[in-house]
């Protein structure tokens, strides 16, 4: 085929491009991986018996806010680094200041705390599972993610798929503080951390493979 | 440069609002632009500027719709030509490590001048290798130039599978592409 009638192909019947259709996808993704997510979380550790008792405390809610600013971090992020060319520009930012502010409310915490007491703050007593559950549930938004960012068109694909993978994370954190018992910042700024990394973490290795276009 | 910027701007965003018109002569635009800036970049594989070119207008379609109007459209342009030339390069990299060197010599035969040629690869065969609910609606829409609402009846298929079918089998088109190459 002559590039001249490529051309007339592809104008032919062009039709308006729908601008929306990747922020709407990943919308669409994420409001389908809400289910599965629940689901993973009932049947595999359960909502916590005290959780009403829970939510009167104010870490239960900096908890929770904390992890969705690190998925809405990722999110943002992946949507921008799908557009070629764009650039991220003080984005990151919104990963830097829910970061800092969890870091900087362990450091008053552990300074507080008694001599014998920093240890049992930063391992609280779930440190060995939180991670890999928080990996685990953010599985389903993974998959939703990654199915929404094929209809992006990300050129670095490495941290598009990075970002992607650290707002599945968000979303798996964000499930499991149905269940988790632990509200010390020295123990969600380090575990809740690493449980978010890792999905991001994943995305960075399989992203060039499953976002090539 | 500037000027060429606005007018080229101006045009894919009346051709993204749907004035195929405009769309035209935008794609039209960028070819003459993006087969110079080819050229530059491939002056040691000539005979492969062509179908880069015709990979990199497929891409830019497919993806028109995440051109933001706030964003300098050379960046966004720029960032499509780069990953699929960088693409283009690295798979003729391993190409190049099955097979032997090439020789220095035919290179000296290579010709750089002139119109655009065929492209080596033709498209119009790959389109014949996709599924029928892709290949059918693409025939009709793209090819023949029916209205959506005239394929969907011939092909007894609703509007918006007839429009699902031309997006999915373009994708579909540039992923064949990468793999076969």
């Amino acid at each position: 085929m002559r590039t001249d009638d490529l051309v007339a192909m592809l104008a032919q019947g062009a039709g308006a491009a729908d601008r929306g259709l990747a922020a709407r996808r990943v919308l669409i993704a994420l409001g389908v991986a809400l289910v599965p997510t629940l689901v993973l979380m009932q049947l595999l550790y359960g909502v916590r018996p005290t959780l009403a008792q829970d939510a009167a405390r104010w870490m239960f809610w900096v908890k929770a806010a904390f992890v969705a600013a690190i998925a809405l971090a990722g999110w943002a992020a992946a949507l921008r680094l799908g557009r070629p060319g764009a650039a991220l520009a003080r984005l990151h930012w919104l990963l830097i200041v829910p970061l800092a502010a969890m870091w900087l409310l362990a450091a008053i915490e552990l300074l507080r705390a008694a001599d014998g007491g920093r240890g049992a703050l930063l391992l609280g007593q779930t440190w060995r599972e939180c991670p890999f559950r928080i990996a685990i549930l953010s599985l389903p938004a993974f998959a939703g993610l990654f199915w929404a960012m094929r209809e992006c068109a990300p050129t670095r694909l490495r941290l598009a798929s990075a970002a992607a993978g650290l707002c599945a994370g968000g979303v798996g954190a964000l499930a499991y503080t149905l269940h988790c018992p632990e509200l010390a910042a020295s123990f969600l700024g380090l575990w809740y951390v690493i449980g978010m990394l890792m999905p991001a973490a994943v995305g960075a290795w399989l992203g060039p493979r499953l976002l090539r276009w | 440069m500037s000027d060429d910027e606005d007018r080229l701007r101006g045009l894919l965003t009346r051709g993204l609002e749907g004035d195929e018109a405009a769309y035209r002569a935008f794609l039209d635009a960028l070819v003459a632009r993006l087969r110079a800036f080819l050229r530059r970049r491939l002056t040691r594989a000539p005979d492969e500027v062509e179908d880069l070119l015709q990979e990199i207008l497929l891409a830019v379609h497919n993806q028109r719709h995440s051109y933001d109007p706030s964003q300098p459209l050379t960046a966004w342009l720029h960032a499509i030509a780069r990953y699929k030339l960088i693409d283009c390069l690295r798979r003729r990299a391993r190409r190049e490590l099955l097979h032997d060197a090439l020789d220095d010599a035919p290179e000296l035969l290579a010709a750089t001048d002139g119109e655009a040629r065929e492209a080596r690869r033709d498209l119009a065969k790959l389109l014949q290798a996709l599924p029928p609910r892709q290949r059918l609606p693409i025939e009709c829409v793209k090819l023949e130039g029916l209205s959506v609402a005239e394929a969907a009846q011939r092909l007894e298929m609703s509007e918006s599978a007839v429009k699902v079918g031309v997006h999915r089998g373009l994708k579909a088109l540039a992923a064949r592409i990468r793999d076969a190459s």
